[in-house]
């Protein structure tokens, strides 16, 4: 978000104004008071086009940024309900340029996009007049040392008495795209205020998840609990890599791209019942043991929109004879949570004496098939019944 | 013939004391994969007893292939020190560089990425990875991950961005076999590409026709499309996954995910059927589509 993103670049030297970020209407009064005289409140979520749901609204005295901030407050912004905004100091810009920098994975490094040209508006600019938006491209093994930072302002034809403080920007904004790992830094406007003072007026950063994981444990801080699905909250709780999505058919399997082409094979095969879709992506790796099994399901049992679940696992590296006794133990962990029907498609590694031991389970709400697309249709016929 | 890896590779392993490089060891050389030796600059001058064989430990990826002659690395180490373990390997001059670890951060991968582009790369690394299950000439090598049980030789070339995707459409294929069956990994920035393995796969004898199996995200199977319509003559049948991917989640892979109109498998399907790919719509249409191109060759 917006506040997150500044505290970011202050923290790397980007010359910005974090403002106050608030949670009731009352706090924005306070904050808009001390600020003093004109300010800006503006919705927090992670979403572009805030400004135009209203979301971003002038407030010439305290009472107003009330005002405002209790229509914004619990207002929907794509679908995302705005829990907080900033209030900061109202600086009419005097210029909007565009900056970021980001991961360019076509060509497999860094990129630079700058225009002086337009900032909020710059995909517009990107179409009418595509020669004022620069892009740049960045070795990520050289970086952006003050030569290049240099290279790049003057190729951006930043004008002459913000030229050095843009030089001094890019090289911050830089240090934020590395040393916190994002794959975007953005900084849109990038405003010329009075007084020729370059400052990021808004921004947005992207994280990389990995590097999080590996190097930068603050970064947790930065989630929003409340924000995330509450079903994908528990997952990532539970070590699970889950997606929620909008169907009845429940779905686990092992491989980031077997399971998603299970999404696939089960919407392909719901158009023959009722049109069911898949309910959510669930990879559970390599480690399809009881426990792990057990928590997956867990997790799928309490979307209430499920009504079957489609256990689709190749046994790879995993053995099929681990998985079937993983789903067994899972079954007597869950004992009466487990409701729906569960139908399981096994292939590959001991495949025989995996399921050999669903047989012998012989439990009344698992339903064997050999074939994917068999097991997808059994799946979403059961989820339609 | 065959791609990248054939019977007289020789391989070291970088991690090969840990729980993963140790377990994949084994299994690679189950699979008939010539394993000379190991890296660990902590067990240097130790050996390690895997699959029946002492195998010798050493303290650098330079002193192995000094001792051994090794031209293949598969990389097992955590991804805090991949990009260390890719870099020492550039710097030895390994041939073929095979990165199975998960979660490396992307801007190591990018560094590395521009590091086998400069001058250092004098030894021509090529790099496979990272967060792929490796590659498999079956019958002669393995270097990754793949079970080698699944499928044996044959005339089929494979390259896939996934893991388990790869070993369906081996199983759904096993019958005819695979010359080579390379997975390339699932992050943004990857060392080989489907384009890299189109062309070896064109420029292979044994390789009669091509599966090429993509997933969303990027816009790698489009080049390929463009790539395809000028270089490959070989017939190539396509699958992609993730038609039911909602924008703006990542599915699993770090690289998997549909932002805006880009990146989507209806635009990716449509590049490759533009060329004369043939694209089934699941892993067994598209092993049927390939099945029909093999009887008629």
């Amino acid at each position: 978000m917006e506040y997150q993103a500044k505290e970011l670049f202050a923290k790397h030297g980007v010359t910005t104004t974090l403002g106050v970020v608030v949670e009731t209407a009352e706090a924005a009064k306070a904050a808009a008071e001390k600020l003093g005289g004109v300010t800006v409140i503006k919705a927090q979520v992670k979403a572009g086009g805030r400004g135009k749901a209203g979301g971003v609204k002038l407030a010439k005295t305290a009472d107003e940024a009330f005002e405002h901030a209790s229509k914004i407050l619990g207002m929907e912004i794509k679908g995302l309900t705005v829990n907080r905004v900033l209030v900061t100091p109202a600086t009419p810009p005097e210029e909007e340029y565009y900056f970021s920098f980001l991961l360019d994975r076509a060509n497999r490094q860094y990129l630079c996009i700058a225009s002086v040209e337009g900032g909020v508006e710059i995909e517009e600019v990107a179409k009418t007049n595509p020669d004022a938006v620069k892009q740049i491209a960045i070795d990520p093994g050289a970086g952006v040392d003050e030569a290049k930072a240099r290279a790049i302002a003057t190729e951006a034809k930043f004008p002459e008495p913000v030229f050095e403080q843009a030089v001094a920007m890019i090289q911050a904004l830089y240090r934020v795209f590395v040393e916190e790992d994002a794959t975007l830094v953005e900084v849109n406007p990038l405003a010329r205020l009075a007084g020729d003072k370059l400052e990021a007026l808004d921004g947005k950063v992207s994280l990389d998840d990995n590097a999080s994981e590996v190097r930068h444990p603050d970064h947790e801080g930065f989630v929003i609990r409340e924000e995330e699905d509450q079903l994908e909250a528990k997952a990532k709780d539970k070590g699970l890599n889950y997606v929620k999505l909008d169907g009845q058919v429940g779905i686990i399997g092992n491989g980031a791209g077997l399971v998603m082409s299970t999404l696939d094979v089960v919407a392909y095969a719901g158009e023959a019942h009722g049109g069911v879709k898949p309910a959510n992506f669930l990879d559970i790796g390599g480690g399809a043991n009881a426990q792990v099994m057990a928590d997956g399901l867990d997790v799928i049992l309490g979307d209430p929109q499920v009504k079957s679940v489609f256990v689709n696992v190749f046994g790879g590296i995993t053995a099929c004879d681990e998985v079937a006794n993983g789903i067994k133990g899972a079954l007597e962990i869950l004992g009466d949570e487990a409701s729906k029907p569960l139908v399981v498609r096994l292939d590959g590694n001991n495949v025989e004496k995996g399921r050999a031991i669903l047989d012998e389970l012989n439990h009344p709400l698992v339903t064997q098939v050999d074939t994917m697309d068999g097991a997808a249709d059994k799946a979403a016929e059961l989820a339609n019944a | 013939m065959s791609i990248y890896l054939n019977k007289d590779s020789k391989i070291i392993v970088q991690g090969i004391t840990g729980g993963m490089g140790s377990k994949h060891t084994t299994l690679m050389l189950d699979a008939g994969s010539n394993i000379v030796g190991g890296v660990n600059a902590r067990k240097a001058g130790t050996t390690v007893e895997l699959g029946g064989q002492d195998l010798p430990v050493y303290g650098t990826v330079k002193e192995a292939m000094a001792e051994t002659g090794a031209d293949v690395s598969v990389v097992f180490v955590p991804p805090a020190f991949t990009k260390d373990a890719c870099i020492e390997a550039i710097d030895a001059g390994i041939g073929l560089l095979v990165v199975i670890t998960e979660g490396v951060p992307v801007q190591d991968t990018a560094e590395v990425w521009s590091y086998l582009q400069s001058p250092a790369n004098s030894g021509g690394t090529r790099m496979i990875g990272p967060n792929c299950p490796g590659i498999i000439t079956p019958g002669e090598s393995l270097a990754g991950i793949t079970p080698h049980t699944i499928a044996g030789k044959g005339p089929v070339g494979l390259v896939s961005k996934s893991g388990t995707l790869t070993y369906q459409m081996m199983y759904e294929l096993k019958d005819f076999g695979f010359s080579t069956a390379i997975g390339i990994g699932g992050d943004p920035i990857i060392g080989t590409t489907h384009i890299d393995a189109l062309a070896a796969f064109e420029a292979d004898p044994e390789t009669k026709a091509i599966v090429m199996i993509g997933e969303i995200g990027g816009d790698a199977e489009e080049r390929a499309a463009a790539y395809i319509k000028d270089h490959v003559t070989k017939p190539v049948v396509g699958y992609v996954a993730g038609f039911t991917a909602p924008e703006g989640k990542t599915m699993g892979h770090a690289g998997a995910i549909v932002s805006g109109s880009s990146g989507t498998a209806q635009a990716k399907k449509e590049a490759l059927e533009a060329v004369g790919v043939k694209v089934g719509k699941t892993p067994s249409e598209t092993a049927a589509l390939m099945r029909e191109v093999l009887q008629s060759l």
